[in-house]
């Protein structure tokens, strides 16, 4: 079953960006995963003491391998050791994949906005791989928001993507700075922006929102009061601050 | 099983005995729901307890806080592996809300405004370990968190403490709520790690 903990071997470690890496992982048995679950990986001291974090999966495919992109975060007690310390070759545990709510099914047929703040892409790509790999052809539409060029995950497969797929349509927006010739300056995302690049509220898309807590709260509300239904959002927030003082 | 990450020291902010297994601590207050908060006015609020024959009692907010209040400290448990330690919550204890409910029923889902669902046998809302909580640190309970009133039930993952709580169902068996129909566990109790199902 795959709530319980069964071992991964690291294939592959690929630097995404100056902080975060993809590290894809074999799983005996595993029969690919839908797109948008998240895994659990639990990481033993050789003590034996243990700490335990989610990490969604950013493929969608039907075999033993699946792969994710963990950022690091200053301090963080997993991400800095999963984006430097790991290797190929290493074997970790991992739990799932998991969830059946935030997940694109190649069956679904609406349009489908996406809306990713940061590393909140991961789960989202995984959608947009599974929708370019299938026959569905309901219209995909990308925010991508991020503080620079830079960091951007994914970057030559989205750019190509977003040229070249007939069924996405991917938009980025730069909070902190833009890349060369883009035509204006980074600033934060309003409300107007956002809503002035998504599928509208009458195309009837189902909507994934994905980052920060803070990033998918500011999002998720902004929506809600531009009158899509609050049954069509579905949300993943992956922590950081958030909430009461 | 025994997979040595060598080189991983972790930063052992578990090493807590409140801690239930594979859970760390956090200071903030990590918001988690599935979907948008829904908006419900304290004069629209009401609480409900429907019974296996149909028989339904309901509690306007007024009479709701007319009820005797009581003061909670408590540790919170989210299956996402967070812990807050030590919060403190006012509401109405569950027993206050069950003192004239007549059933045999073992079972309940809790019902939210917005449509989310979860199940809680009786037994685990019953004896001082649930409650429907207004405030939280003293505030009134922020809408992100579960506001108006949230159920309050602290020994199970957080999950099933259900923001927007509108009301009780007692049920002839046990009934999956939504994230339990989703990959989570049927019961959640964080001592024995039970999170997906
Ligand atoms: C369902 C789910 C899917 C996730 N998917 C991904 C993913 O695909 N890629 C990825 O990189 N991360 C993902 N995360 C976040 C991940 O689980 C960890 O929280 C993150 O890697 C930090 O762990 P850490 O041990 O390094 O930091 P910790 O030691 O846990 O935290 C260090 C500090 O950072 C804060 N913090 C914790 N999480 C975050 C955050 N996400 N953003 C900002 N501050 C934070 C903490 O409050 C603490 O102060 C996901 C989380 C969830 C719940």
């Amino acid at each position: 079953m795959s709530t319980l903990w069964r071992v991964a071997e690291v294939v592959s470690g690929v630097p995404e960006t100056e902080s975060s890496r993809t590290i894809g992982l074999r799983v005996d048995g595993l029969n690919g995963n839908l797109a948008g679950q998240h895994i659990d990986i639990r990481l033993t001291a050789d003590d034996g003491y243990t700490a335990v974090r989610s990490y969604s999966v950013a493929t969608a495919g039907m075999d033993e391998i699946l792969e994710i992109t963990v950022d690091e975060l200053a301090n963080g007690e997993v991400s800095p050791y999963l984006v430097r310390d790991l290797m190929v070759g290493d074997q970790l545990e991992i739990r799932g994949p998991v969830g059946g709510w935030f997940v694109w099914r190649p069956t679904d047929p609406n349009p489908v906005q996406l809306i990713a703040g940061g590393s909140g892409i991961v789960p989202l790509m995984s959608m947009i791989r599974a929708h370019e790999a299938s026959e569905n052809p309901s219209q995909f539409r990308l925010l991508y928001s991020l503080k620079s060029p830079e960091t951007g995950f994914y970057r030559e497969e989205l750019l190509t993507l977003g040229q070249e797929s007939p069924k996405l349509t991917v938009d980025h927006f730069y909070t902190r700075k833009v890349p060369a010739g883009w035509p204006s300056a980074p600033k934060r995302l309003t409300a107007e922006t956002l809503l002035a690049n998504i599928l509208p509220a009458d195309a009837a898309p189902d909507i994934f929102i994905c980052g920060q807590t803070m990033f998918v709260e500011t999002a998720t509300e902004w929506m809600v009061q531009a009158g899509y239904p609050t049954g069509s959002i579905k949300t993943e927030r992956f922590g950081g601050t958030g909430g009461i003082r | 099983m025994g997979i040595i990450s060598s080189g991983f020291h972790g930063k052992r902010r578990t090493g807590n005995p409140a801690l239930p297994p594979g859970q760390y601590e956090t200071a903030s207050f990590p918001v988690l729901t599935a979907g948008p908060a829904p908006y419900i006015a304290n004069a629209d609020w009401e609480f409900f307890i429907r019974t296996e024959t149909g028989q339904r009692r309901a509690w306007s907010w007024e009479e709701f806080l007319a009820l005797p209040q009581v003061d909670i400290q408590t540790d919170i448990h989210c299956v996402t592996s967070w812990s807050k330690l030590g919060t403190s919550w006012r509401g109405v204890s569950l027993d206050t809300l069950f003192e004239d409910v007549e059933t045999t029923s073992e079972f309940t889902t809790a019902h939210s405004y917005g449509g989310y669902t979860t199940n809680v046998p009786l037994q685990d809302l019953l004896d001082g370990q649930a409650w429907v909580a207004w405030e939280f640190g003293g505030e009134p309970l922020e809408r992100a968190h579960g506001g108006p009133a949230r159920l309050l039930v602290p020994h199970l993952y957080f999950w099933k403490s259900a923001k927007w709580i509108n009301g009780i169902e007692l049920m002839p068996h046990d009934v999956a709520g939504f994230w339990e129909s989703n990959g989570y566990h049927i019961n959640g109790d964080p001592w024995r790690e039970e999170r997906y199902s």
